[in-house]
């Protein structure tokens, strides 16, 4: 390798990423540090009077694995699971459709300006906005009776089924826009000889659907699900709102970071501790994944794929 | 033509498929802003898919609510979206260029760790940020909300890699041949041409920041300061029932509809940067 002559200029390099680097380390390295510290002491309030803060090892580990950590968890991944299948299935089916040569869809463009706007929508006024649609006497329940689909109004917040239903609705219409434009983004990178190729050799369109576009996206899919699953781990926003921090019923919609909301508000900074460093190092192994198919080797294609679904995404959260 | 009628039954299929999906996409919307134009009383009755004319005398219930400070709102979450947007784009540019530009030793690291970091949710540090910033003296202010942005991995990367598709390093040397400072080429000849991509990133940077709810909600104490995300939580804990629906539903409209007509007047731009990094290598 020939020595390049800009190495003069390093200290500019330095130079251009201290302001990210300063201030990542301030407002997130140390946080960290401190977040992990915190897990480690006793230190609450009770009413008024400040317990702690005292060294107590692992105990706030013991006494949230002891608690209803693994009910919020599997409520976490229950939540993201009902939203994410038909998000992904309706996406694949969209995408497929907007890139097929033989079928000319139009209005293309509109369709796809409709599907995404609800991505951009502000999460709590739209759990708000459902809270006041679906309503015992809302909108909902009001069409519902008129139409004479149901003789009195449905409670669907009072049952588990309906306010997950409804948390997962919200979530599949707010995500699958924009996974559609990213599948079509990985399907138009498919290269097309291989298509043509397909139909020469007399594929029907479900055969090229299996055969082809889902084999070559694969790696995309692999990369949507597991950026997916950190969303679904950050969920909070929409129940949040929709069972103003409850999780009603009997704290079935209960997420995580509704969790470590509550022992954020009331400063019960020893269990918060204990939860961010659980959910760091839950997060931290998805983020290994991510990182993996963005960095290694290449031997299927999955790096520039993934690459390419990063870089659709990076207005993403 | 082989298969004649299949692909006319499938393009069938998929008109259906998507009515349907733009009807349950715009439904909700086209429902609150019907409910935006009528009083509470008319809104007691029940659905209606006709608009009514209580739209202004909503909106000035809203804005004489002094228990909601709505205009405040506003004005909060204008401030937080823009200043996180311009840091944001600025900073992760300049990040993107120092990467890519520059050989240095730590060059590899630092790329290396940006990308580990690149989807680490930022809750699991909320704790730690909390204590921090009220040490600092910045609890209750909009200043933690803001300057985060200058360290945004996910925006990083779309920058490098825009750089990567169209900023031929010769250029940089042409700049450094004609005696421009190091900053000044940056400000003068890569900035511009990174337009397309800072546009797309400030635009999705604003509407994130906009909607965000829950670091602001644990920093902002004092009505005043709050941000629209904050304000409309406050509705749903309030008591909901002796509410006045009318009021509730402009709120709502007041917090969703800028944002909608934002995006419908860039639509162009903004499906074309999801797509950006999709279809350019």
């Amino acid at each position: 390798m020939k020595k390049r002559k800009k190495v003069n200029y390093s200290k500019w390099g330095y130079i251009c990423i201290a302001p990210f680097f300063i201030t990542f380390f301030i407002f997130s390295f140390i946080p960290l540090l401190d977040t992990i510290r915190n897990s480690f002491f006793q230190h609450y309030f009770s009413g008024l009077k400040e317990i702690g803060p005292n060294f107590v090892g692992f105990a706030n580990y013991a006494e949230l694995f002891a608690s209803n950590l693994g009910k919020y968890t599997l409520n976490t991944f229950i939540l993201w699971i009902i939203g994410f299948i038909p998000q992904i299935v309706i996406a694949l089916l969209l995408a497929s459709w907007f890139t097929d040569n033989t079928m000319k869809i139009h209005g293309e463009r509109a369709f796809k300006v409709i599907i995404y706007l609800p991505n951009l929508i502000m999460a709590s006024a739209f759990a708000m906005l459902f809270f006041t649609l679906f309503s015992d006497s809302g909108p909902i329940n009001s069409l519902l009776m008129k139409m004479g689909l149901t003789d009195e109004p449905i409670k669907f917040l009072a049952t588990t089924v309906g306010t997950r239903s409804l948390i997962g609705l919200m979530n599949f219409l707010m995500w699958f826009g924009n996974t559609t434009i990213m599948l079509m983004a990985a399907i138009m990178g498919v290269n097309p000889e291989l298509f043509e190729a397909a139909e020469l050799d007399g594929c029907n369109h479900v055969q090229v659907f299996f055969k082809i576009t889902l084999p070559m996206i694969r790696p995309i899919l692999t990369y949507t699900l597991i950026t997916s699953l950190i969303g679904g781990l950050q969920m909070f926003d929409v129940p949040q709102i929709l069972t103003n921090g409850s999780g009603a019923p009997d704290n079935t919609s209960t997420t995580l970071i509704m969790l470590l909301n509550t022992h954020l508000k009331s400063q019960n900074y020893g269990m918060a501790g204990a939860l961010s460093v659980y959910l760091f190092i839950v997060s931290g192994i998805l983020c290994f994944f991510v990182y993996r198919m963005l960095n290694n080797q290449d031997p299927d294609g999955s790096k520039a794929a993934a690459k390419k679904a990063a870089r659709a995404a990076g207005g993403r959260k | 033509m082989r298969q004649h009628k299949s692909p006319k039954l499938r393009t069938v299929l998929a008109y259906v498929v998507l009515v349907i999906l733009s009807f349950m996409c715009l439904f909700f919307f086209y429902i609150l802003i019907i409910n935006s134009t009528r009083s509470h009383i008319d809104l007691q009755k029940g659905f209606s898919a006709v608009p009514g004319d209580y739209f202004m005398q909503n909106l000035k219930n809203v804005l004489n609510d002094g228990t909601i400070p709505i205009v405040h709102g506003i004005l909060n979450s204008l401030i937080v979206s823009a200043g996180s947007a311009a840091l944001c784009t600025y900073f992760s540019a300049l990040t993107a260029y120092g990467l890519y530009a520059y050989d240095f030793r730590l060059r590899g690291p630092a790329f290396i760790f940006i990308m580990a970091i690149l989807v680490m949710p930022t809750q699991v540090t909320a704790l730690g940020f909390l204590r921090l910033i009220t040490k600092m003296g910045m609890y209750d202010t909009l200043l933690p909300l803001i300057i985060p942005s200058i360290a945004s991995p996910a925006v990083f990367y779309f920058m490098y890699s825009y750089l990567q598709s169209s900023l031929p390093i010769a250029l940089v040397e042409a700049a450094r041949i004609d005696g421009s400072p190091e900053m000044h080429t940056f400000n003068t000849i890569v900035l511009p041409l990174m337009k397309p991509a800072i546009a797309v990133q400030a635009i999705f940077t604003f509407v994130g920041s906009w909607n965000n709810y829950f670091v602001p909600a644990l920093v902002i104490q004092t009505k005043k300061k709050m941000t629209l995300p904050i304000l409309i939580a406050t509705l749903r804990g309030a008591d909901y029932m002796n509410f006045d629906m009318g009021k509730i539903y402009m709120m709502i409209t007041i917090a969703i509809v800028p944002i909608i007509i934002i995006y419908l007047l860039l639509s162009k731009y903004i499906i074309a940067g999801v797509m950006l990094g999709g279809v350019k290598e």
